[in-house]
């Protein structure tokens, strides 16, 4: 007899804090410590699962939290349909559906020694956020770490307090920016698009690997400038965000060309983006 | 060898019934042929491909994956029981045992899917080879023949214009039938009943040069063509016998949920939609241009299989008479033009 995939584990809600007014992260506690420990014999940074309400279904997100914490994961979402709605509505105390991880990770190993560059736009940080705690936990191995986060507004940046431990942090470099229009009269950010400021900026473009997630139209202006940094499709990296129903490669609904986004990805270097059929993505 | 009169197909699916099995033959029912489960009295016409395929019977078109208890605010995770059931699928088609090959890969990849498996293993495939075949008929393009016995446990082989049926068992599964229907196989000697001819099914394309096209020509403008007069309604993929995208959706009442996997289509235009607007597949020259690249260059490249049988459920479904075979041979006929 073998397990069901599909049957997911019950989580229950640890904490939640509401990052923007319809941003959400919510700390999941397994319920069972055997569970916990398979969890964390498999999970790798940058690997995703399906967070669900029984009644309202399953979404896929990243797992937000770091493998080197390992008391629990967390998750951050938009509420935008059914499930999202639900699962904001849960309360602390109450229990979550979790399946994972699933999916491909960064493969950070094979960074050590090397500089890191991670631009992100408005809810596409959460994806690298598992990574920036993941490093800087394991901060001796890596060099130079150099930080480009934008939002539309200054409401719509998510991490505030993790934002600010970042800034303070002697050996880490963030330069955060919300989009022209969206500051507020005490914002001491830059002012403009993540592409112009990362030109602007020009971070760490010796010996680095750069990590970009964001809205397609942030990603497809941030290409052009980190090219011209230097960087090679090769060492830029970046996860899709496919719809999702199974995880596990049986549902279709991922694909984009012969790739599967829940098995091939979600983690890809920019290499590999391009080589996908454009118009499917 | 063993004879069957084919008149006895009933009798044999009693037996079988009789002796434990779940039978499961073409039925007529009102205007349409399906495959389906039989009972006293069901009208078999084996004379005509069913409008569902095999696949039904592995993956149905909705089942329950998930069960959970609720409680206001709590809620249990409850089994959600797999379906293992002895069943003997007879008068199977060529094309539908050929299907298995990438519905067995697709369930097993990786991440073995109990439901699929459990109704995989208790299956017995009895085949049932074609001496006929209409216009949309097109197994010999995409590798297949009408009396091809891969997939299957046993072969009925038609012979005397079809007033018998030889039954030749391939399997240790096959051989099982044989005690349970002993009165109905007549033993005669080799050679003294002589199989119909199999059906003649034209190839009608070239598939590894349709196949290298597709590799290249993902951006052409003929998708939109192609698709002008798609409806987008899906009822191709629900026909097909290699499609296996499905949804997962759940349905409550105050006290319990259930989980449900249905079938889906790459054709309907919320399959890719995302929760924030985004749909990759915006229009229908995309949806119907991955139903192509899918069967016919996708999954020949992921998986060394061919995505398509060539059973002409798709065309024979299509509210707008829409199938592979134009495309394929539109294809063809791209490629006699010599390049300029």
């Amino acid at each position: 007899m073998i397990e069901n995939i599909y049957q997911p584990t019950v989580m229950r809600i640890a904490a939640s804090r509401d990052e923007t007014p319809d941003v959400r992260t919510l700390r999941l506690e397994f319920s069972q410590d055997r569970t916990r420990q398979e969890f964390f014999a498999a999970y790798r940074v940058g690997q995703f699962g399906l967070y669900g309400v029984p009644g309202a279904g399953e979404s896929v997100f990243c797992v937000a939290s770091p493998p080197t914490r390992q008391e629990f994961i967390e998750c951050t979402f938009r509420r935008v349909g059914r499930v999202t709605s639900a699962l904001q509505d849960r309360e602390v105390g109450q229990t979550v559906t979790f399946r994972g991880p699933y999916g491909t990770h960064f493969p950070i190993d094979s960074w050590r020694g090397r500089n890191l560059l991670f631009v992100a736009g408005g809810i596409a940080l959460p994806p690298l956020r598992s990574v920036i705690w993941n490093i800087l936990d394991r901060r001796d191995e890596f060099g130079r770490i150099a930080i480009v986060y934008g939002a539309r507004t200054v409401a719509d940046l998510v991490y505030k307090h993790e934002l600010a431990e970042w800034a303070a942090r002697p050996d880490v470099q963030l330069v955060t920016t919300v989009d022209p229009g969206g500051q507020t009269p005490d914002w001491t950010g830059k002012i403009g698009f993540v592409p112009t400021v990362l030109k602007e900026l020009a971070p760490c473009r010796d010996n680095c690997v750069a990590l970009v997630c964001g809205p397609p139209i942030m990603i497809k202006f941030s290409l052009p400038v980190l090219t011209e940094l230097g960087f090679t499709p090769d060492n830029i990296y970046t996860t899709l965000e496919n719809r999702m129903k199974c995880g596990v490669g049986k549902c279709g609904r991922c694909n984009v060309g012969s790739l599967y986004v829940c098995k091939d990805g979600p983690v890809f270097t920019v290499r590999q983006v391009l080589a996908m059929p454009q118009a499917d993505l | 060898m063993k004879v069957l009169e084919a008149r006895k197909i009933g009798e044999l699916a009693a037996a079988l019934s009789g002796a434990g099995w779940r039978v499961l033959l073409p039925i007529e029912d009102g205007n349409v042929v399906r495959l389906a489960p039989w009972s006293p009295g069901a009208a078999v016409r084996t004379d005509v491909v069913p409008v569902n395929s095999l696949k039904d019977a592995l993956f149905p078109p909705s089942e329950a994956i998930g069960r959970f208890g609720l409680d206001g605010n709590d809620f249990t995770v409850k089994e959600a029981p797999v379906d293992s059931a002895r069943t003997v699928a007879l008068c199977v088609r060529a094309c539908d045992t050929a299907a298995l090959g990438l519905l067995d890969t697709i369930f097993n990849w990786d991440f073995p899917d109990a439901f699929y498996n459990a109704r995989r293993s208790a299956v017995t495939i009895v085949s049932l080879v074609c001496t006929s075949a209409d216009e949309q008929c097109f197994c010999t393009s995409v590798g297949g023949r009408p009396d091809a016995t891969v997939g299957a446990d046993a072969v009925l082989r038609p012979a005397e214009a079809g007033a018998k049926l030889i039954f030749e068992p391939l399997t240790d599964k096959g051989r099982a039938l044989v005690s349970a229907a002993t009165a109905l196989l007549a033993d005669v000697a080799d050679a003294t009943v002589v199989a119909d001819k199999p059906a003649e099914v034209p190839q009608l394309f070239d598939r590894p040069a349709v196949t290298k096209w597709l590799g290249a020509n993902f951006d052409s403008p003929l998708w939109q063509d192609w698709s002008l007069a798609c409806l987008g309604c899906g009822a191709c993929a629900f026909a097909c016998p290699t499609c296996h995208c499905f949804d997962i959706q759940d349905e409550t009442t105050r006290s319990r949920c259930v989980r449900y996997r249905n079938w889906d289509a790459c054709a309907l235009s919320l399959f890719t939609q995302h929760a924030g607007g985004h749909n990759p597949r915006a229009d229908q020259a995309a949806r119907r241009r991955q139903r192509l690249m899918h069967k016919l260059s996708y999954i020949p490249e992921r998986f060394a299989l061919v995505g398509c049988v060539g059973c002409g459920r798709c065309e024979r479904a299509c509210p707008a008479g829409l199938g592979i075979v134009e495309i394929c041979q539109a294809i063809e006929e791209i490629q006699k033009v010599p390049a300029r």
